[in-house]
């Protein structure tokens, strides 16, 4: 046996089928949160804002919405599909299984990416309930889609597996990325700020994706696309240089 | 043919500085079900562990029939069934669904005959499509075994299979270990109980401080450092033994009813034909007498206390 596709499989879908057994969780809330920000933002706020680049606040926010979502949603399906089995010790049955930590990796984070693909499509979805979205270019507005998801979900898998408890778990979403995220653009146009803040927004990771991911629905972002997709590869590429030393040094994952 | 399994130096450091295993060699041959005895702490679980690929190993080479666990892990974890210690299930999972997983990992093929097969043999049938969460402690043992077996490995690790569980769950489980060994698998075992040993092994290794002090046929270590127990029990109490029996291993129990000699099985002289006659001589009659074996556990006792 060279490869275990069936290994793969098997992982993948258990995972989804754990997303199913709580389907109405999984959906029910990124649904109802986006209405929420639809009311709030488009409609309250919205309605005050001229538009930004010559699309309307209410659609000009649709990208980075689904973005704030697909960020926190890959981190944390993916760190608790990894950290449960390590919490509850199931985690033995896949270290002692035929299958590479390549193998396992990928079924995880393709279980979790599939999750909030997905969940980005249907925020897309509730969206058009909202208020009018064009997209220029579906075919690299799902490309960002799921490259983000990917990227996010490896990053989560390694939240996983760094963490100890619960606590740690829930830190770096709440600590470090949800800031990043508010403060990538997801309402706004980097334009806006001021220069200083304008500079110190082009360290922060999340303006690129929420940048290329604006530029396939309207055609304009921040930075340049091809700057977007390049630095979506290099945190794909992070993470996977992670993983791969997690994985040949047995970093909390045995003993 | 190779054994089945072999370790060869097989040593584990862990980041505390704790040495679990202190160059281990060990090797069970195929067929056979192995019993490894050793106290808390031993470095049982690490040395199943090291094998099974749940652990590191900081050196030393481990191979399940001629192929190394670590260069060739696929072909050599495809053929071994883990049950560990502590239950680890998903609690919110249906019982087939979470022996079906078990299998699929492993890249077999779904045979849900297979499948419906064990669930029967180890009483799991009736349960199948209950949540995991609604099972007694024992039916989830039974799952961990159903799970263990899922893709029908040849080499069964049982660590601790019997600790805490029931009387019928025990009967069971033997019943499969024996007909999963008549099938011509191999298990291993780990286990406190060492009644259990002595009734199921064929080979008995004991381990402690991460070092298999010895490795022995069940029978011959039984016979090789067995004491055996001669106990008479006398017509009239014995205030005091005959002079022509002073300094022998004897004792009087019951108040100088019973007299109690031990010896050594495998020696050339046992001394039993001398102490009869002599016996004789001195007038001392008897109504009865039996002879009995020491069990595995006064063996164990002996060898980890001389080790300590």
């Amino acid at each position: 046996m060279r490869f275990n596709p069936g290994g793969v499989l098997a992982i993948y879908r258990y995972e989804l089928s754990r997303t199913v057994r709580t389907i109405w969780q999984s959906v029910a809330t990124p649904v109802i949160t986006t209405a929420l920000y639809f009311v709030v933002f488009g409609g309250a706020i919205g309605s005050r804002i001229p538009e930004v680049g010559g699309v309307s606040y209410g659609a000009f926010i649709v990208p980075g919405l689904i973005m704030l979502s697909l960020l926190t949603q890959s981190i944390s399906n993916a760190s608790i599909g990894i950290y449960f089995p390590k919490f509850s010790g199931t985690i033995f049955e896949i270290l002692s299984a035929p299958l590479s930590p390549i193998e396992a990796v990928t079924a995880y984070v393709a279980a979790a990416a599939t999750k909030s693909v997905v969940i980005g499509l249907i925020i897309l979805l509730t969206s058009t309930l909202f208020v009018e979205v064009r997209i220029d270019h579906p075919v690299w507005m799902v490309a960002f889609l799921v490259l983000t998801s990917v990227a996010f979900s490896l990053f989560g898998f390694i939240i996983g597996v760094w963490a100890k408890n619960f606590e740690q778990l829930a830190i770096i979403p709440s600590l470090v990325v949800t800031p990043l995220t508010f403060l990538g653009g997801s309402f706004y146009s980097i334009d806006m700020l001021p220069p200083f803040w304008r500079t110190v927004s082009l360290f922060n990771p999340v303006v690129y994706l929420v940048s290329g991911f604006r530029w396939s629905f309207f055609g304009q972002g921040d930075v340049g696309v091809a700057t977007s997709l390049g630095f979506t590869f290099a945190f794909i590429v992070a993470c996977l240089a992670a993983l791969t030393w997690i994985f040949q040094t047995g970093w909390r994952l045995k003993p | 043919m190779p054994p089945i399994i072999d370790c060869v130096a097989v040593t584990k450091r862990y980041a505390n500085g704790q040495l679990a295993l202190d160059s281990v060699d060990l090797s069970i041959e195929r067929g056979e079900i192995f019993a490894l005895l050793g106290p808390n702490g031993a470095g049982k679980t690490t040395l199943i562990g090291a094998i099974c690929g749940t652990v590191s190993m900081t050196s030393g080479t481990v191979s399940v029939a001629g192929t190394d666990v670590v260069r060739d892990f696929r072909a050599a974890r495809a053929r071994i069934g883990l049950v560990p210690q502590e239950i680890a299930l998903d609690i919110f999972a249906s019982v087939r669904t979470t022996v079906a997983f078990s299998r699929g990992l492993f890249g077999r093929p779904a045979d849900p005959a297979y499948i419906e097969r064990l669930l029967r043999d180890l009483s799991l049938w009736e349960k199948r499509d209950a949540r995991i969460v609604e099972l007694s402690g024992g039916m989830k043992r039974r799952v961990m075994i159903a799970k263990a077996l899922a893709h029908e490995p040849d080499v069964l690790f049982l660590d601790e299979p019997t600790a805490g569980v029931d009387v019928n769950l025990r009967r069971d489980m033997w019943a499969l270990v024996r007909r999963l060994r008549s099938e011509g698998a191999t298990v291993i075992l780990t286990t406190h109980y060492i009644d259990e040993a002595e009734e199921m092994a064929d080979r008995v290794g004991v381990i402690d401080k991460g070092r298999v002090l010895l490795v022995e046929d069940k029978a011959a270590l039984m016979r090789k450092l067995g004491k055996r127990r001669l106990t008479l029990v006398l017509h009239d109490p014995l205030s005091a033994l005959p002079e022509s029996l002073a300094g022998w291993p004897i004792a009087l129990d019951e108040g100088g009813r019973r007299l109690v000699y031990a010896f050594d099985a495998s020696a050339d002289d046992t001394g039993v034909p001398t102490l009869l006659r002599r016996l004789a001589e001195a007038g001392v009659a008897f109504a009865d007498l039996e002879t009995t074996a020491s069990s595995l556990e006064d063996i164990f006792v002996d060898l980890v206390g001389a080790g300590s």
